[in-house]
């Protein structure tokens, strides 16, 4: 009998699993006794962290995606097909041709920025969000001439820490342009400081104060005027901007909605050590996907995926799966166009961000090459 | 005492998490409507009033119970 492991999901959950899989389980994989096999909705990879250096016009978006075979172990098997519905109860994937059974499910179905939560915002909103968004902007940045730059965000959003890297940035860019005269900066952010964990909250707010940033707390946005270029907040009041950046709320994927798995926003149960679905044996979650109230980072993905491979191995072998997931994150902090601060949590430890250092950011831009060694299940 | 229109139960959610829920239920609420937090974060005891206050909204309680804050809220406007 052939245990056939399928993986909903080709971002770098999914992908990092399968490879991580492929390479522990290859022995059984070549006796024909496990099968691991991928089915996403494109056969494209995108490297996500690399559209901010797409926005400031630092490196072309192309050097940001691969072909999701490529990156794919030879053993893993590659299914590109829209799934409208997961089926728990018959144990199968559904699309509108076919139906893909499994024995073990893993879901890695990303998380989305919902442009349409807000009213108003989609008609006039730029983003970094999206691959074709970073680029809009990019285009965007390189005729601007003055004005507000307001940069909005609503919750959740994957990679927490990236409203704050984009606000440091367009700073540096733009005292690079000697434009930064001309250009006002305000970051805005929904509760009492200007970002969710305090040690990151003090850090970015003593940035922002010696770089002439200005902030606003208690900003929830509740509609656009995109005529007025204005947002209207929930406290009645309104905020004009010349280009409005805004990272809204997001929802976990359509199929998860549409299948009536996950909570209100599409976001699945799961259990915070395990990472198996609440309530499922034979199904896990791992990445943006879960509701764990946790950072949506691709770090995240990688760390949970560590420890799922190794129960998942420990299962196909008939042995009991120990290994829980600890909660860990780990993110680079971009302060401007040539530094950055570091930081790695977990559930029992805060972040706390690393002294800035040119070193830093040299290590993310090496990052952004050795990441296709972490979604090949390598490092 | 008000009945709660919605109860939120943000337990095992840490700081802001709490918060957030709220601000995403008080937008999908009407203008009256009573929404109850249920959370094990202490900081949700003082960020939460200090959100609302600034919001324009009514504390309603901030009641410590078995191991957890129950904190209410009506939407004012």
């Amino acid at each position: 009998m052939t245990m056939r492991i399928v993986v909903l999901g080709g971002g770098t959950a999914g992908t990092t699993v399968a490879n991580r899989l492929a390479r522990a389980l290859r022995p059984e994989i070549r006796r024909g006794t496990v099968e691991v096999t991928v089915v996403t909705d494109r056969d494209r990879h995108w490297y996500q962290p690399g559209y901010l250096f797409v926005v400031f016009n630092e490196r072309p978006l192309e050097d940001f995606v691969r072909s999701e075979r490529a990156l794919l172990l030879p053993e893993v098997g590659l299914v590109v097909d829209e799934i409208t519905r997961i089926d728990l109860e018959r144990k199968q994937l559904i699309s509108p041709q076919r139906h893909y059974p499994y024995d073990v499910l893993v879901i890695a179905t990303g998380s989305y920025p919902d442009f349409q939560s807000v009213p108003g915002l989609a008609e006039v909103t730029y983003d970094f969000y999206t691959p074709q968004g970073a680029e809009r902007l990019r285009d965007r940045l390189t005729t601007w001439t003055g004005g507000r730059i307001m940069i909005v965000q609503d919750v959740p959003h994957k990679c927490p820490a990236a409203p704050v890297e984009v606000t440091l940035m367009l700073d540096d860019y733009f005292r690079r342009r000697r434009l930064r005269d001309r250009v006002e900066i305000v970051y805005t952010y929904p509760i009492g400081r200007v970002h969710a964990a305090e040690p990151i909250a003090d850090w970015a707010k003593q940035q922002f104060d010696a770089r002439g940033i200005r902030y606003e707390t208690f900003f929830n946005m509740e509609a656009v005027d995109p005529k007025r270029q204005v947002v209207l907040t929930m406290d009645g009041s309104e905020h004009p901007f010349d280009l409005l950046i805004s990272i809204p709320a997001h929802k976990g994927a359509g199929v998860i909605l549409n299948s009536g798995i996950g909570d209100e926003s599409g976001f699945i149960p799961t259990d915070r050590h395990t990472l198996k679905m609440i309530g499922q044996d034979d199904v896990y979650v791992l990445g943006d996907a879960t509701n764990l109230p946790i950072s949506k980072a691709g770090s995240t993905a990688h760390y949970q995926a560590e420890v799922l491979v190794k129960n998942l191995v420990d299962r196909v072998r008939g042995l009991p799966e120990t290994h829980l997931y600890n909660g860990k994150v780990a993110c680079f902090l971009e302060n401007s166009l040539e530094d950055a601060s570091f930081i790695a949590f977990d559930y029992d430890h805060p972040p706390r961000p690393a002294a800035t250092s040119q070193l830093l950011h040299w290590f993310k831009g090496m990052y952004n090459e050795l990441y296709w060694l972490t979604a090949r299940g390598l490092m | 005492m008000a009945e709660a229109k919605k109860t939120i139960d943000a337990r095992g959610s840490f700081c802001p998490g709490p918060l957030m829920e709220l601000i995403k239920a008080a937008r999908e609420a009407k203008v009256g409507d009573v929404l109850e937090v249920l959370s094990n974060d202490a900081g949700s005891a003082k960020d939460i009033p200090e959100w609302a206050k600034k919001m324009g909204h009514t504390v309603l309680y901030v009641e410590e119970a078995e191991g957890y804050w129950k904190i209410a809220i009506k939407k004012e406007r």
